[in-house]
């Protein structure tokens, strides 16, 4: 039997990842989104109110919250193809804190005193997303639409002067990534069994990426590895005691700057995984 | 009451004002996103309370804030940039939020994680004008604010390194093609953000009587709010961007709950960027931002 204190830090684990990945699909088309926390929450919220209010199973929940989420996300897509580089990312740092501040005044449920009720799942749950969602992304990663996908992170430019609908790639990674993001906010709530706008605030949105560059942002792979060692690191360093959030903040910049392009990448991951050649 | 309302919001907005600068002095010119002036915004507020509690008066408290944290603004600028300044956007910041991190788990521990509070005596003095109740502090923070920006403003642009700044803000190639070192100018860069920002903790602190080590989270993101309105190019449009959001802030709180002010200052935020991506006061050029 697994003690609770393991338990709690996996259930963290499959949460961030699935949260990683969302930041990690749409950083693939070279998009940065400061705002994903904001998806998580819509999520959260709708799948929720969902098997509280509604009696609904929570995966039929989880899936209907996606969709309205993905629809939200195509909305903010849109408006978001204006935009460029550290623009679009303070942009979409813009719509995260709307999101948190509505839910703030969303007295239906709660407003900031939060909001309760849900039925606490299993880790297996959990988990049994995060693995089906890295095993969509995995798949993905495999397919023409990825190579689309890097051609418009590469050169938007050139991707559209060779036929490749960018506007489509972009929204429809926005669209994707919001999807993936609110399943981890409805997965969030069912795990806590509670819920307030704080939770989705730019700190979340921030460890989504945090995760991402730490583990490294070419690889999908790298998501597991980050959403790990940001869940994990922290735990380890609880010898420092009061000290081991800034010995985080040092190790941080430490792995920024010795690896860059995160600690895996593709020769690593070829590596380990005892491949040769390029994939 | 009206009135009083808005000398409320100016105060508070001329903090935003020097905050926005800051972080357009890094993002308008490098386009890194510093996101650890929230904390020297706070770590200037620390040591200007610290100067004040030995009894020193409030110009050298003023100027012990600026310098700590400028000190650290450049630090930042070694460690955190310089080493990163090839690698895609998103790397730097995140090296800026080590930064915050360590700051924010420093001050806690130096400091305490309870608000430390100064006598309310100490800078209380009011001036009445006619209706309105106006602080002294209030007064100072106005002031020195005005006159901080009027000197970047005179910096960037009347001096040569103001147009070593701009040169390299348009293009750091070509800039550095010129014989502009580049080097030097990231330096400056960082060095005025830092002088901004602690000055900014400093005044607001002494303004509240009262601080806490998390006061640069929110604030340092509402401040990004106010650059992106003001537009990242010009000095002055954080001037007027600053008591704009300011006012606006305390006009909702005050007649629609301080819950929406929020999504007001938010909301105009990215109506800004689609409708005016420039920003209030920027020139015609449409910014388009490098890859992330």
């Amino acid at each position: 039997m697994m003690s609770t204190y393991y338990a709690g830090l996996l259930a963290d684990i499959g949460i961030l990842l699935i949260g990683t990945l969302s930041v990690y699909v749409i950083l693939a088309t070279g998009q940065l989104s400061l705002g994903n926390a904001g998806f998580m929450g819509i999520g959260s919220y709708i799948a929720s109110f969902l098997t509280v209010e509604w009696h609904w199973p929570l995966t039929v929940a989880l899936v209907i919250s996606a969709l309205a989420a993905s629809m939200i996300g195509i909305i903010v897509g849109f408006p978001a193809l204006r935009l460029k580089g550290i623009y679009l990312a303070i942009a979409t740092l813009g719509f995260g804190e709307m999101v948190r501040s509505f839910f703030l005044n969303f007295d239906r449920m709660g407003g900031s005193s939060g909001y309760h009720g849900m039925q606490h799942i299993s880790l297996a749950y959990i988990w049994l997303w995060a693995a089906g969602i890295f095993l969509i992304v995995t798949i993905l990663e495999r397919s023409q639409l990825w190579l689309e996908l890097r051609a418009v992170h590469d050169d938007e430019t050139a991707a559209g002067l060779v036929g490749l609908n960018t506007t489509h790639i972009k929204v429809g990674a926005f669209g994707f990534g919001a999807a993936i993001a609110a399943i981890a906010g409805g997965l969030f709530a069912h795990h806590y069994v509670y819920i307030e706008p704080g939770n989705f605030g730019f700190e979340r949105s921030i460890d989504f990426v945090l995760a991402v560059i730490l583990g490294g942002s070419t690889v999908g792979a790298g998501a597991v590895v980050g959403a790990g060692l940001l869940i994990l690191l922290p735990e380890w360093l609880r010898f420092l005691a009061d000290w081991r959030l800034a010995a985080f903040g040092v190790l941080l910049i430490l792995v920024l700057l010795l690896r860059r392009q995160g600690i895996l990448d593709r020769p690593l991951l070829a590596k380990l995984t005892f491949r040769s050649g390029a994939w | 009451m009206l009135l009083q309302q808005l000398v409320n919001g100016l105060t508070l907005g001329a903090v935003y004002t020097l905050i926005a600068l800051a972080f357009s002095l890094v993002m308008g010119i490098l386009s890194v996103l510093n996101l650890a002036i929230g904390e020297l915004f706070m770590l200037g507020g620390y040591i200007g309370f610290a100067v004040i509690a030995m009894h020193f008066p409030l110009p050298v408290a003023l100027a012990a804030g600026m310098a700590g944290a400028a000190i650290l603004s450049v630090v930042i600028q070694k460690v955190a940039y310089e080493p990163l300044r090839d690698a895609p956007l998103v790397t730097p910041m995140l090296s800026t939020l080590g930064f915050s991190i360590i700051l924010q788990n420093v001050v806690t521990n130096v400091w305490g994680s309870d608000p430390l509070q100064l006598p309310s005596e100490m800078f209380d003095n009011r001036v009445a004008l006619g209706s309105v109740d106006i602080g002294v502090m209030q007064l100072v923070v106005v002031g020195a604010t005005v006159a901080l920006v009027a000197i970047v403003a005179y910096i960037v642009q009347q001096t040569s390194v103001g147009r070593a700044l701009r040169a390299v803000a348009e293009s750091r190639e070509v800039a550095r093609l010129l014989g502009v070192s580049v080097n030097r100018v990231t330096l400056v860069a960082f060095l005025i953000s830092g002088l901004l920002a602690g000055a900014a903790g400093v005044l607001i602190s002494l303004h509240y009587a009262a601080i806490t080590p998390y006061i640069g989270v929110d604030i340092g993101l509402k401040a990004i709010a106010v650059m992106v309105i003001g537009g990242t190019t010009r000095v002055f449009g954080a001037l007027i961007a600053g008591p704009l959001i300011g006012i606006v802030e305390v006009f909702t709180i005050a007649y629609g709950g301080s819950q929406i002010r929020d999504l007001v200052v938010y909301g105009l935020m990215i109506l800004i960027l689609l409708l005016r991506p420039q920003g209030l006061l920027g020139g015609s050029r449409q910014d388009v931002g490098p890859r992330v």
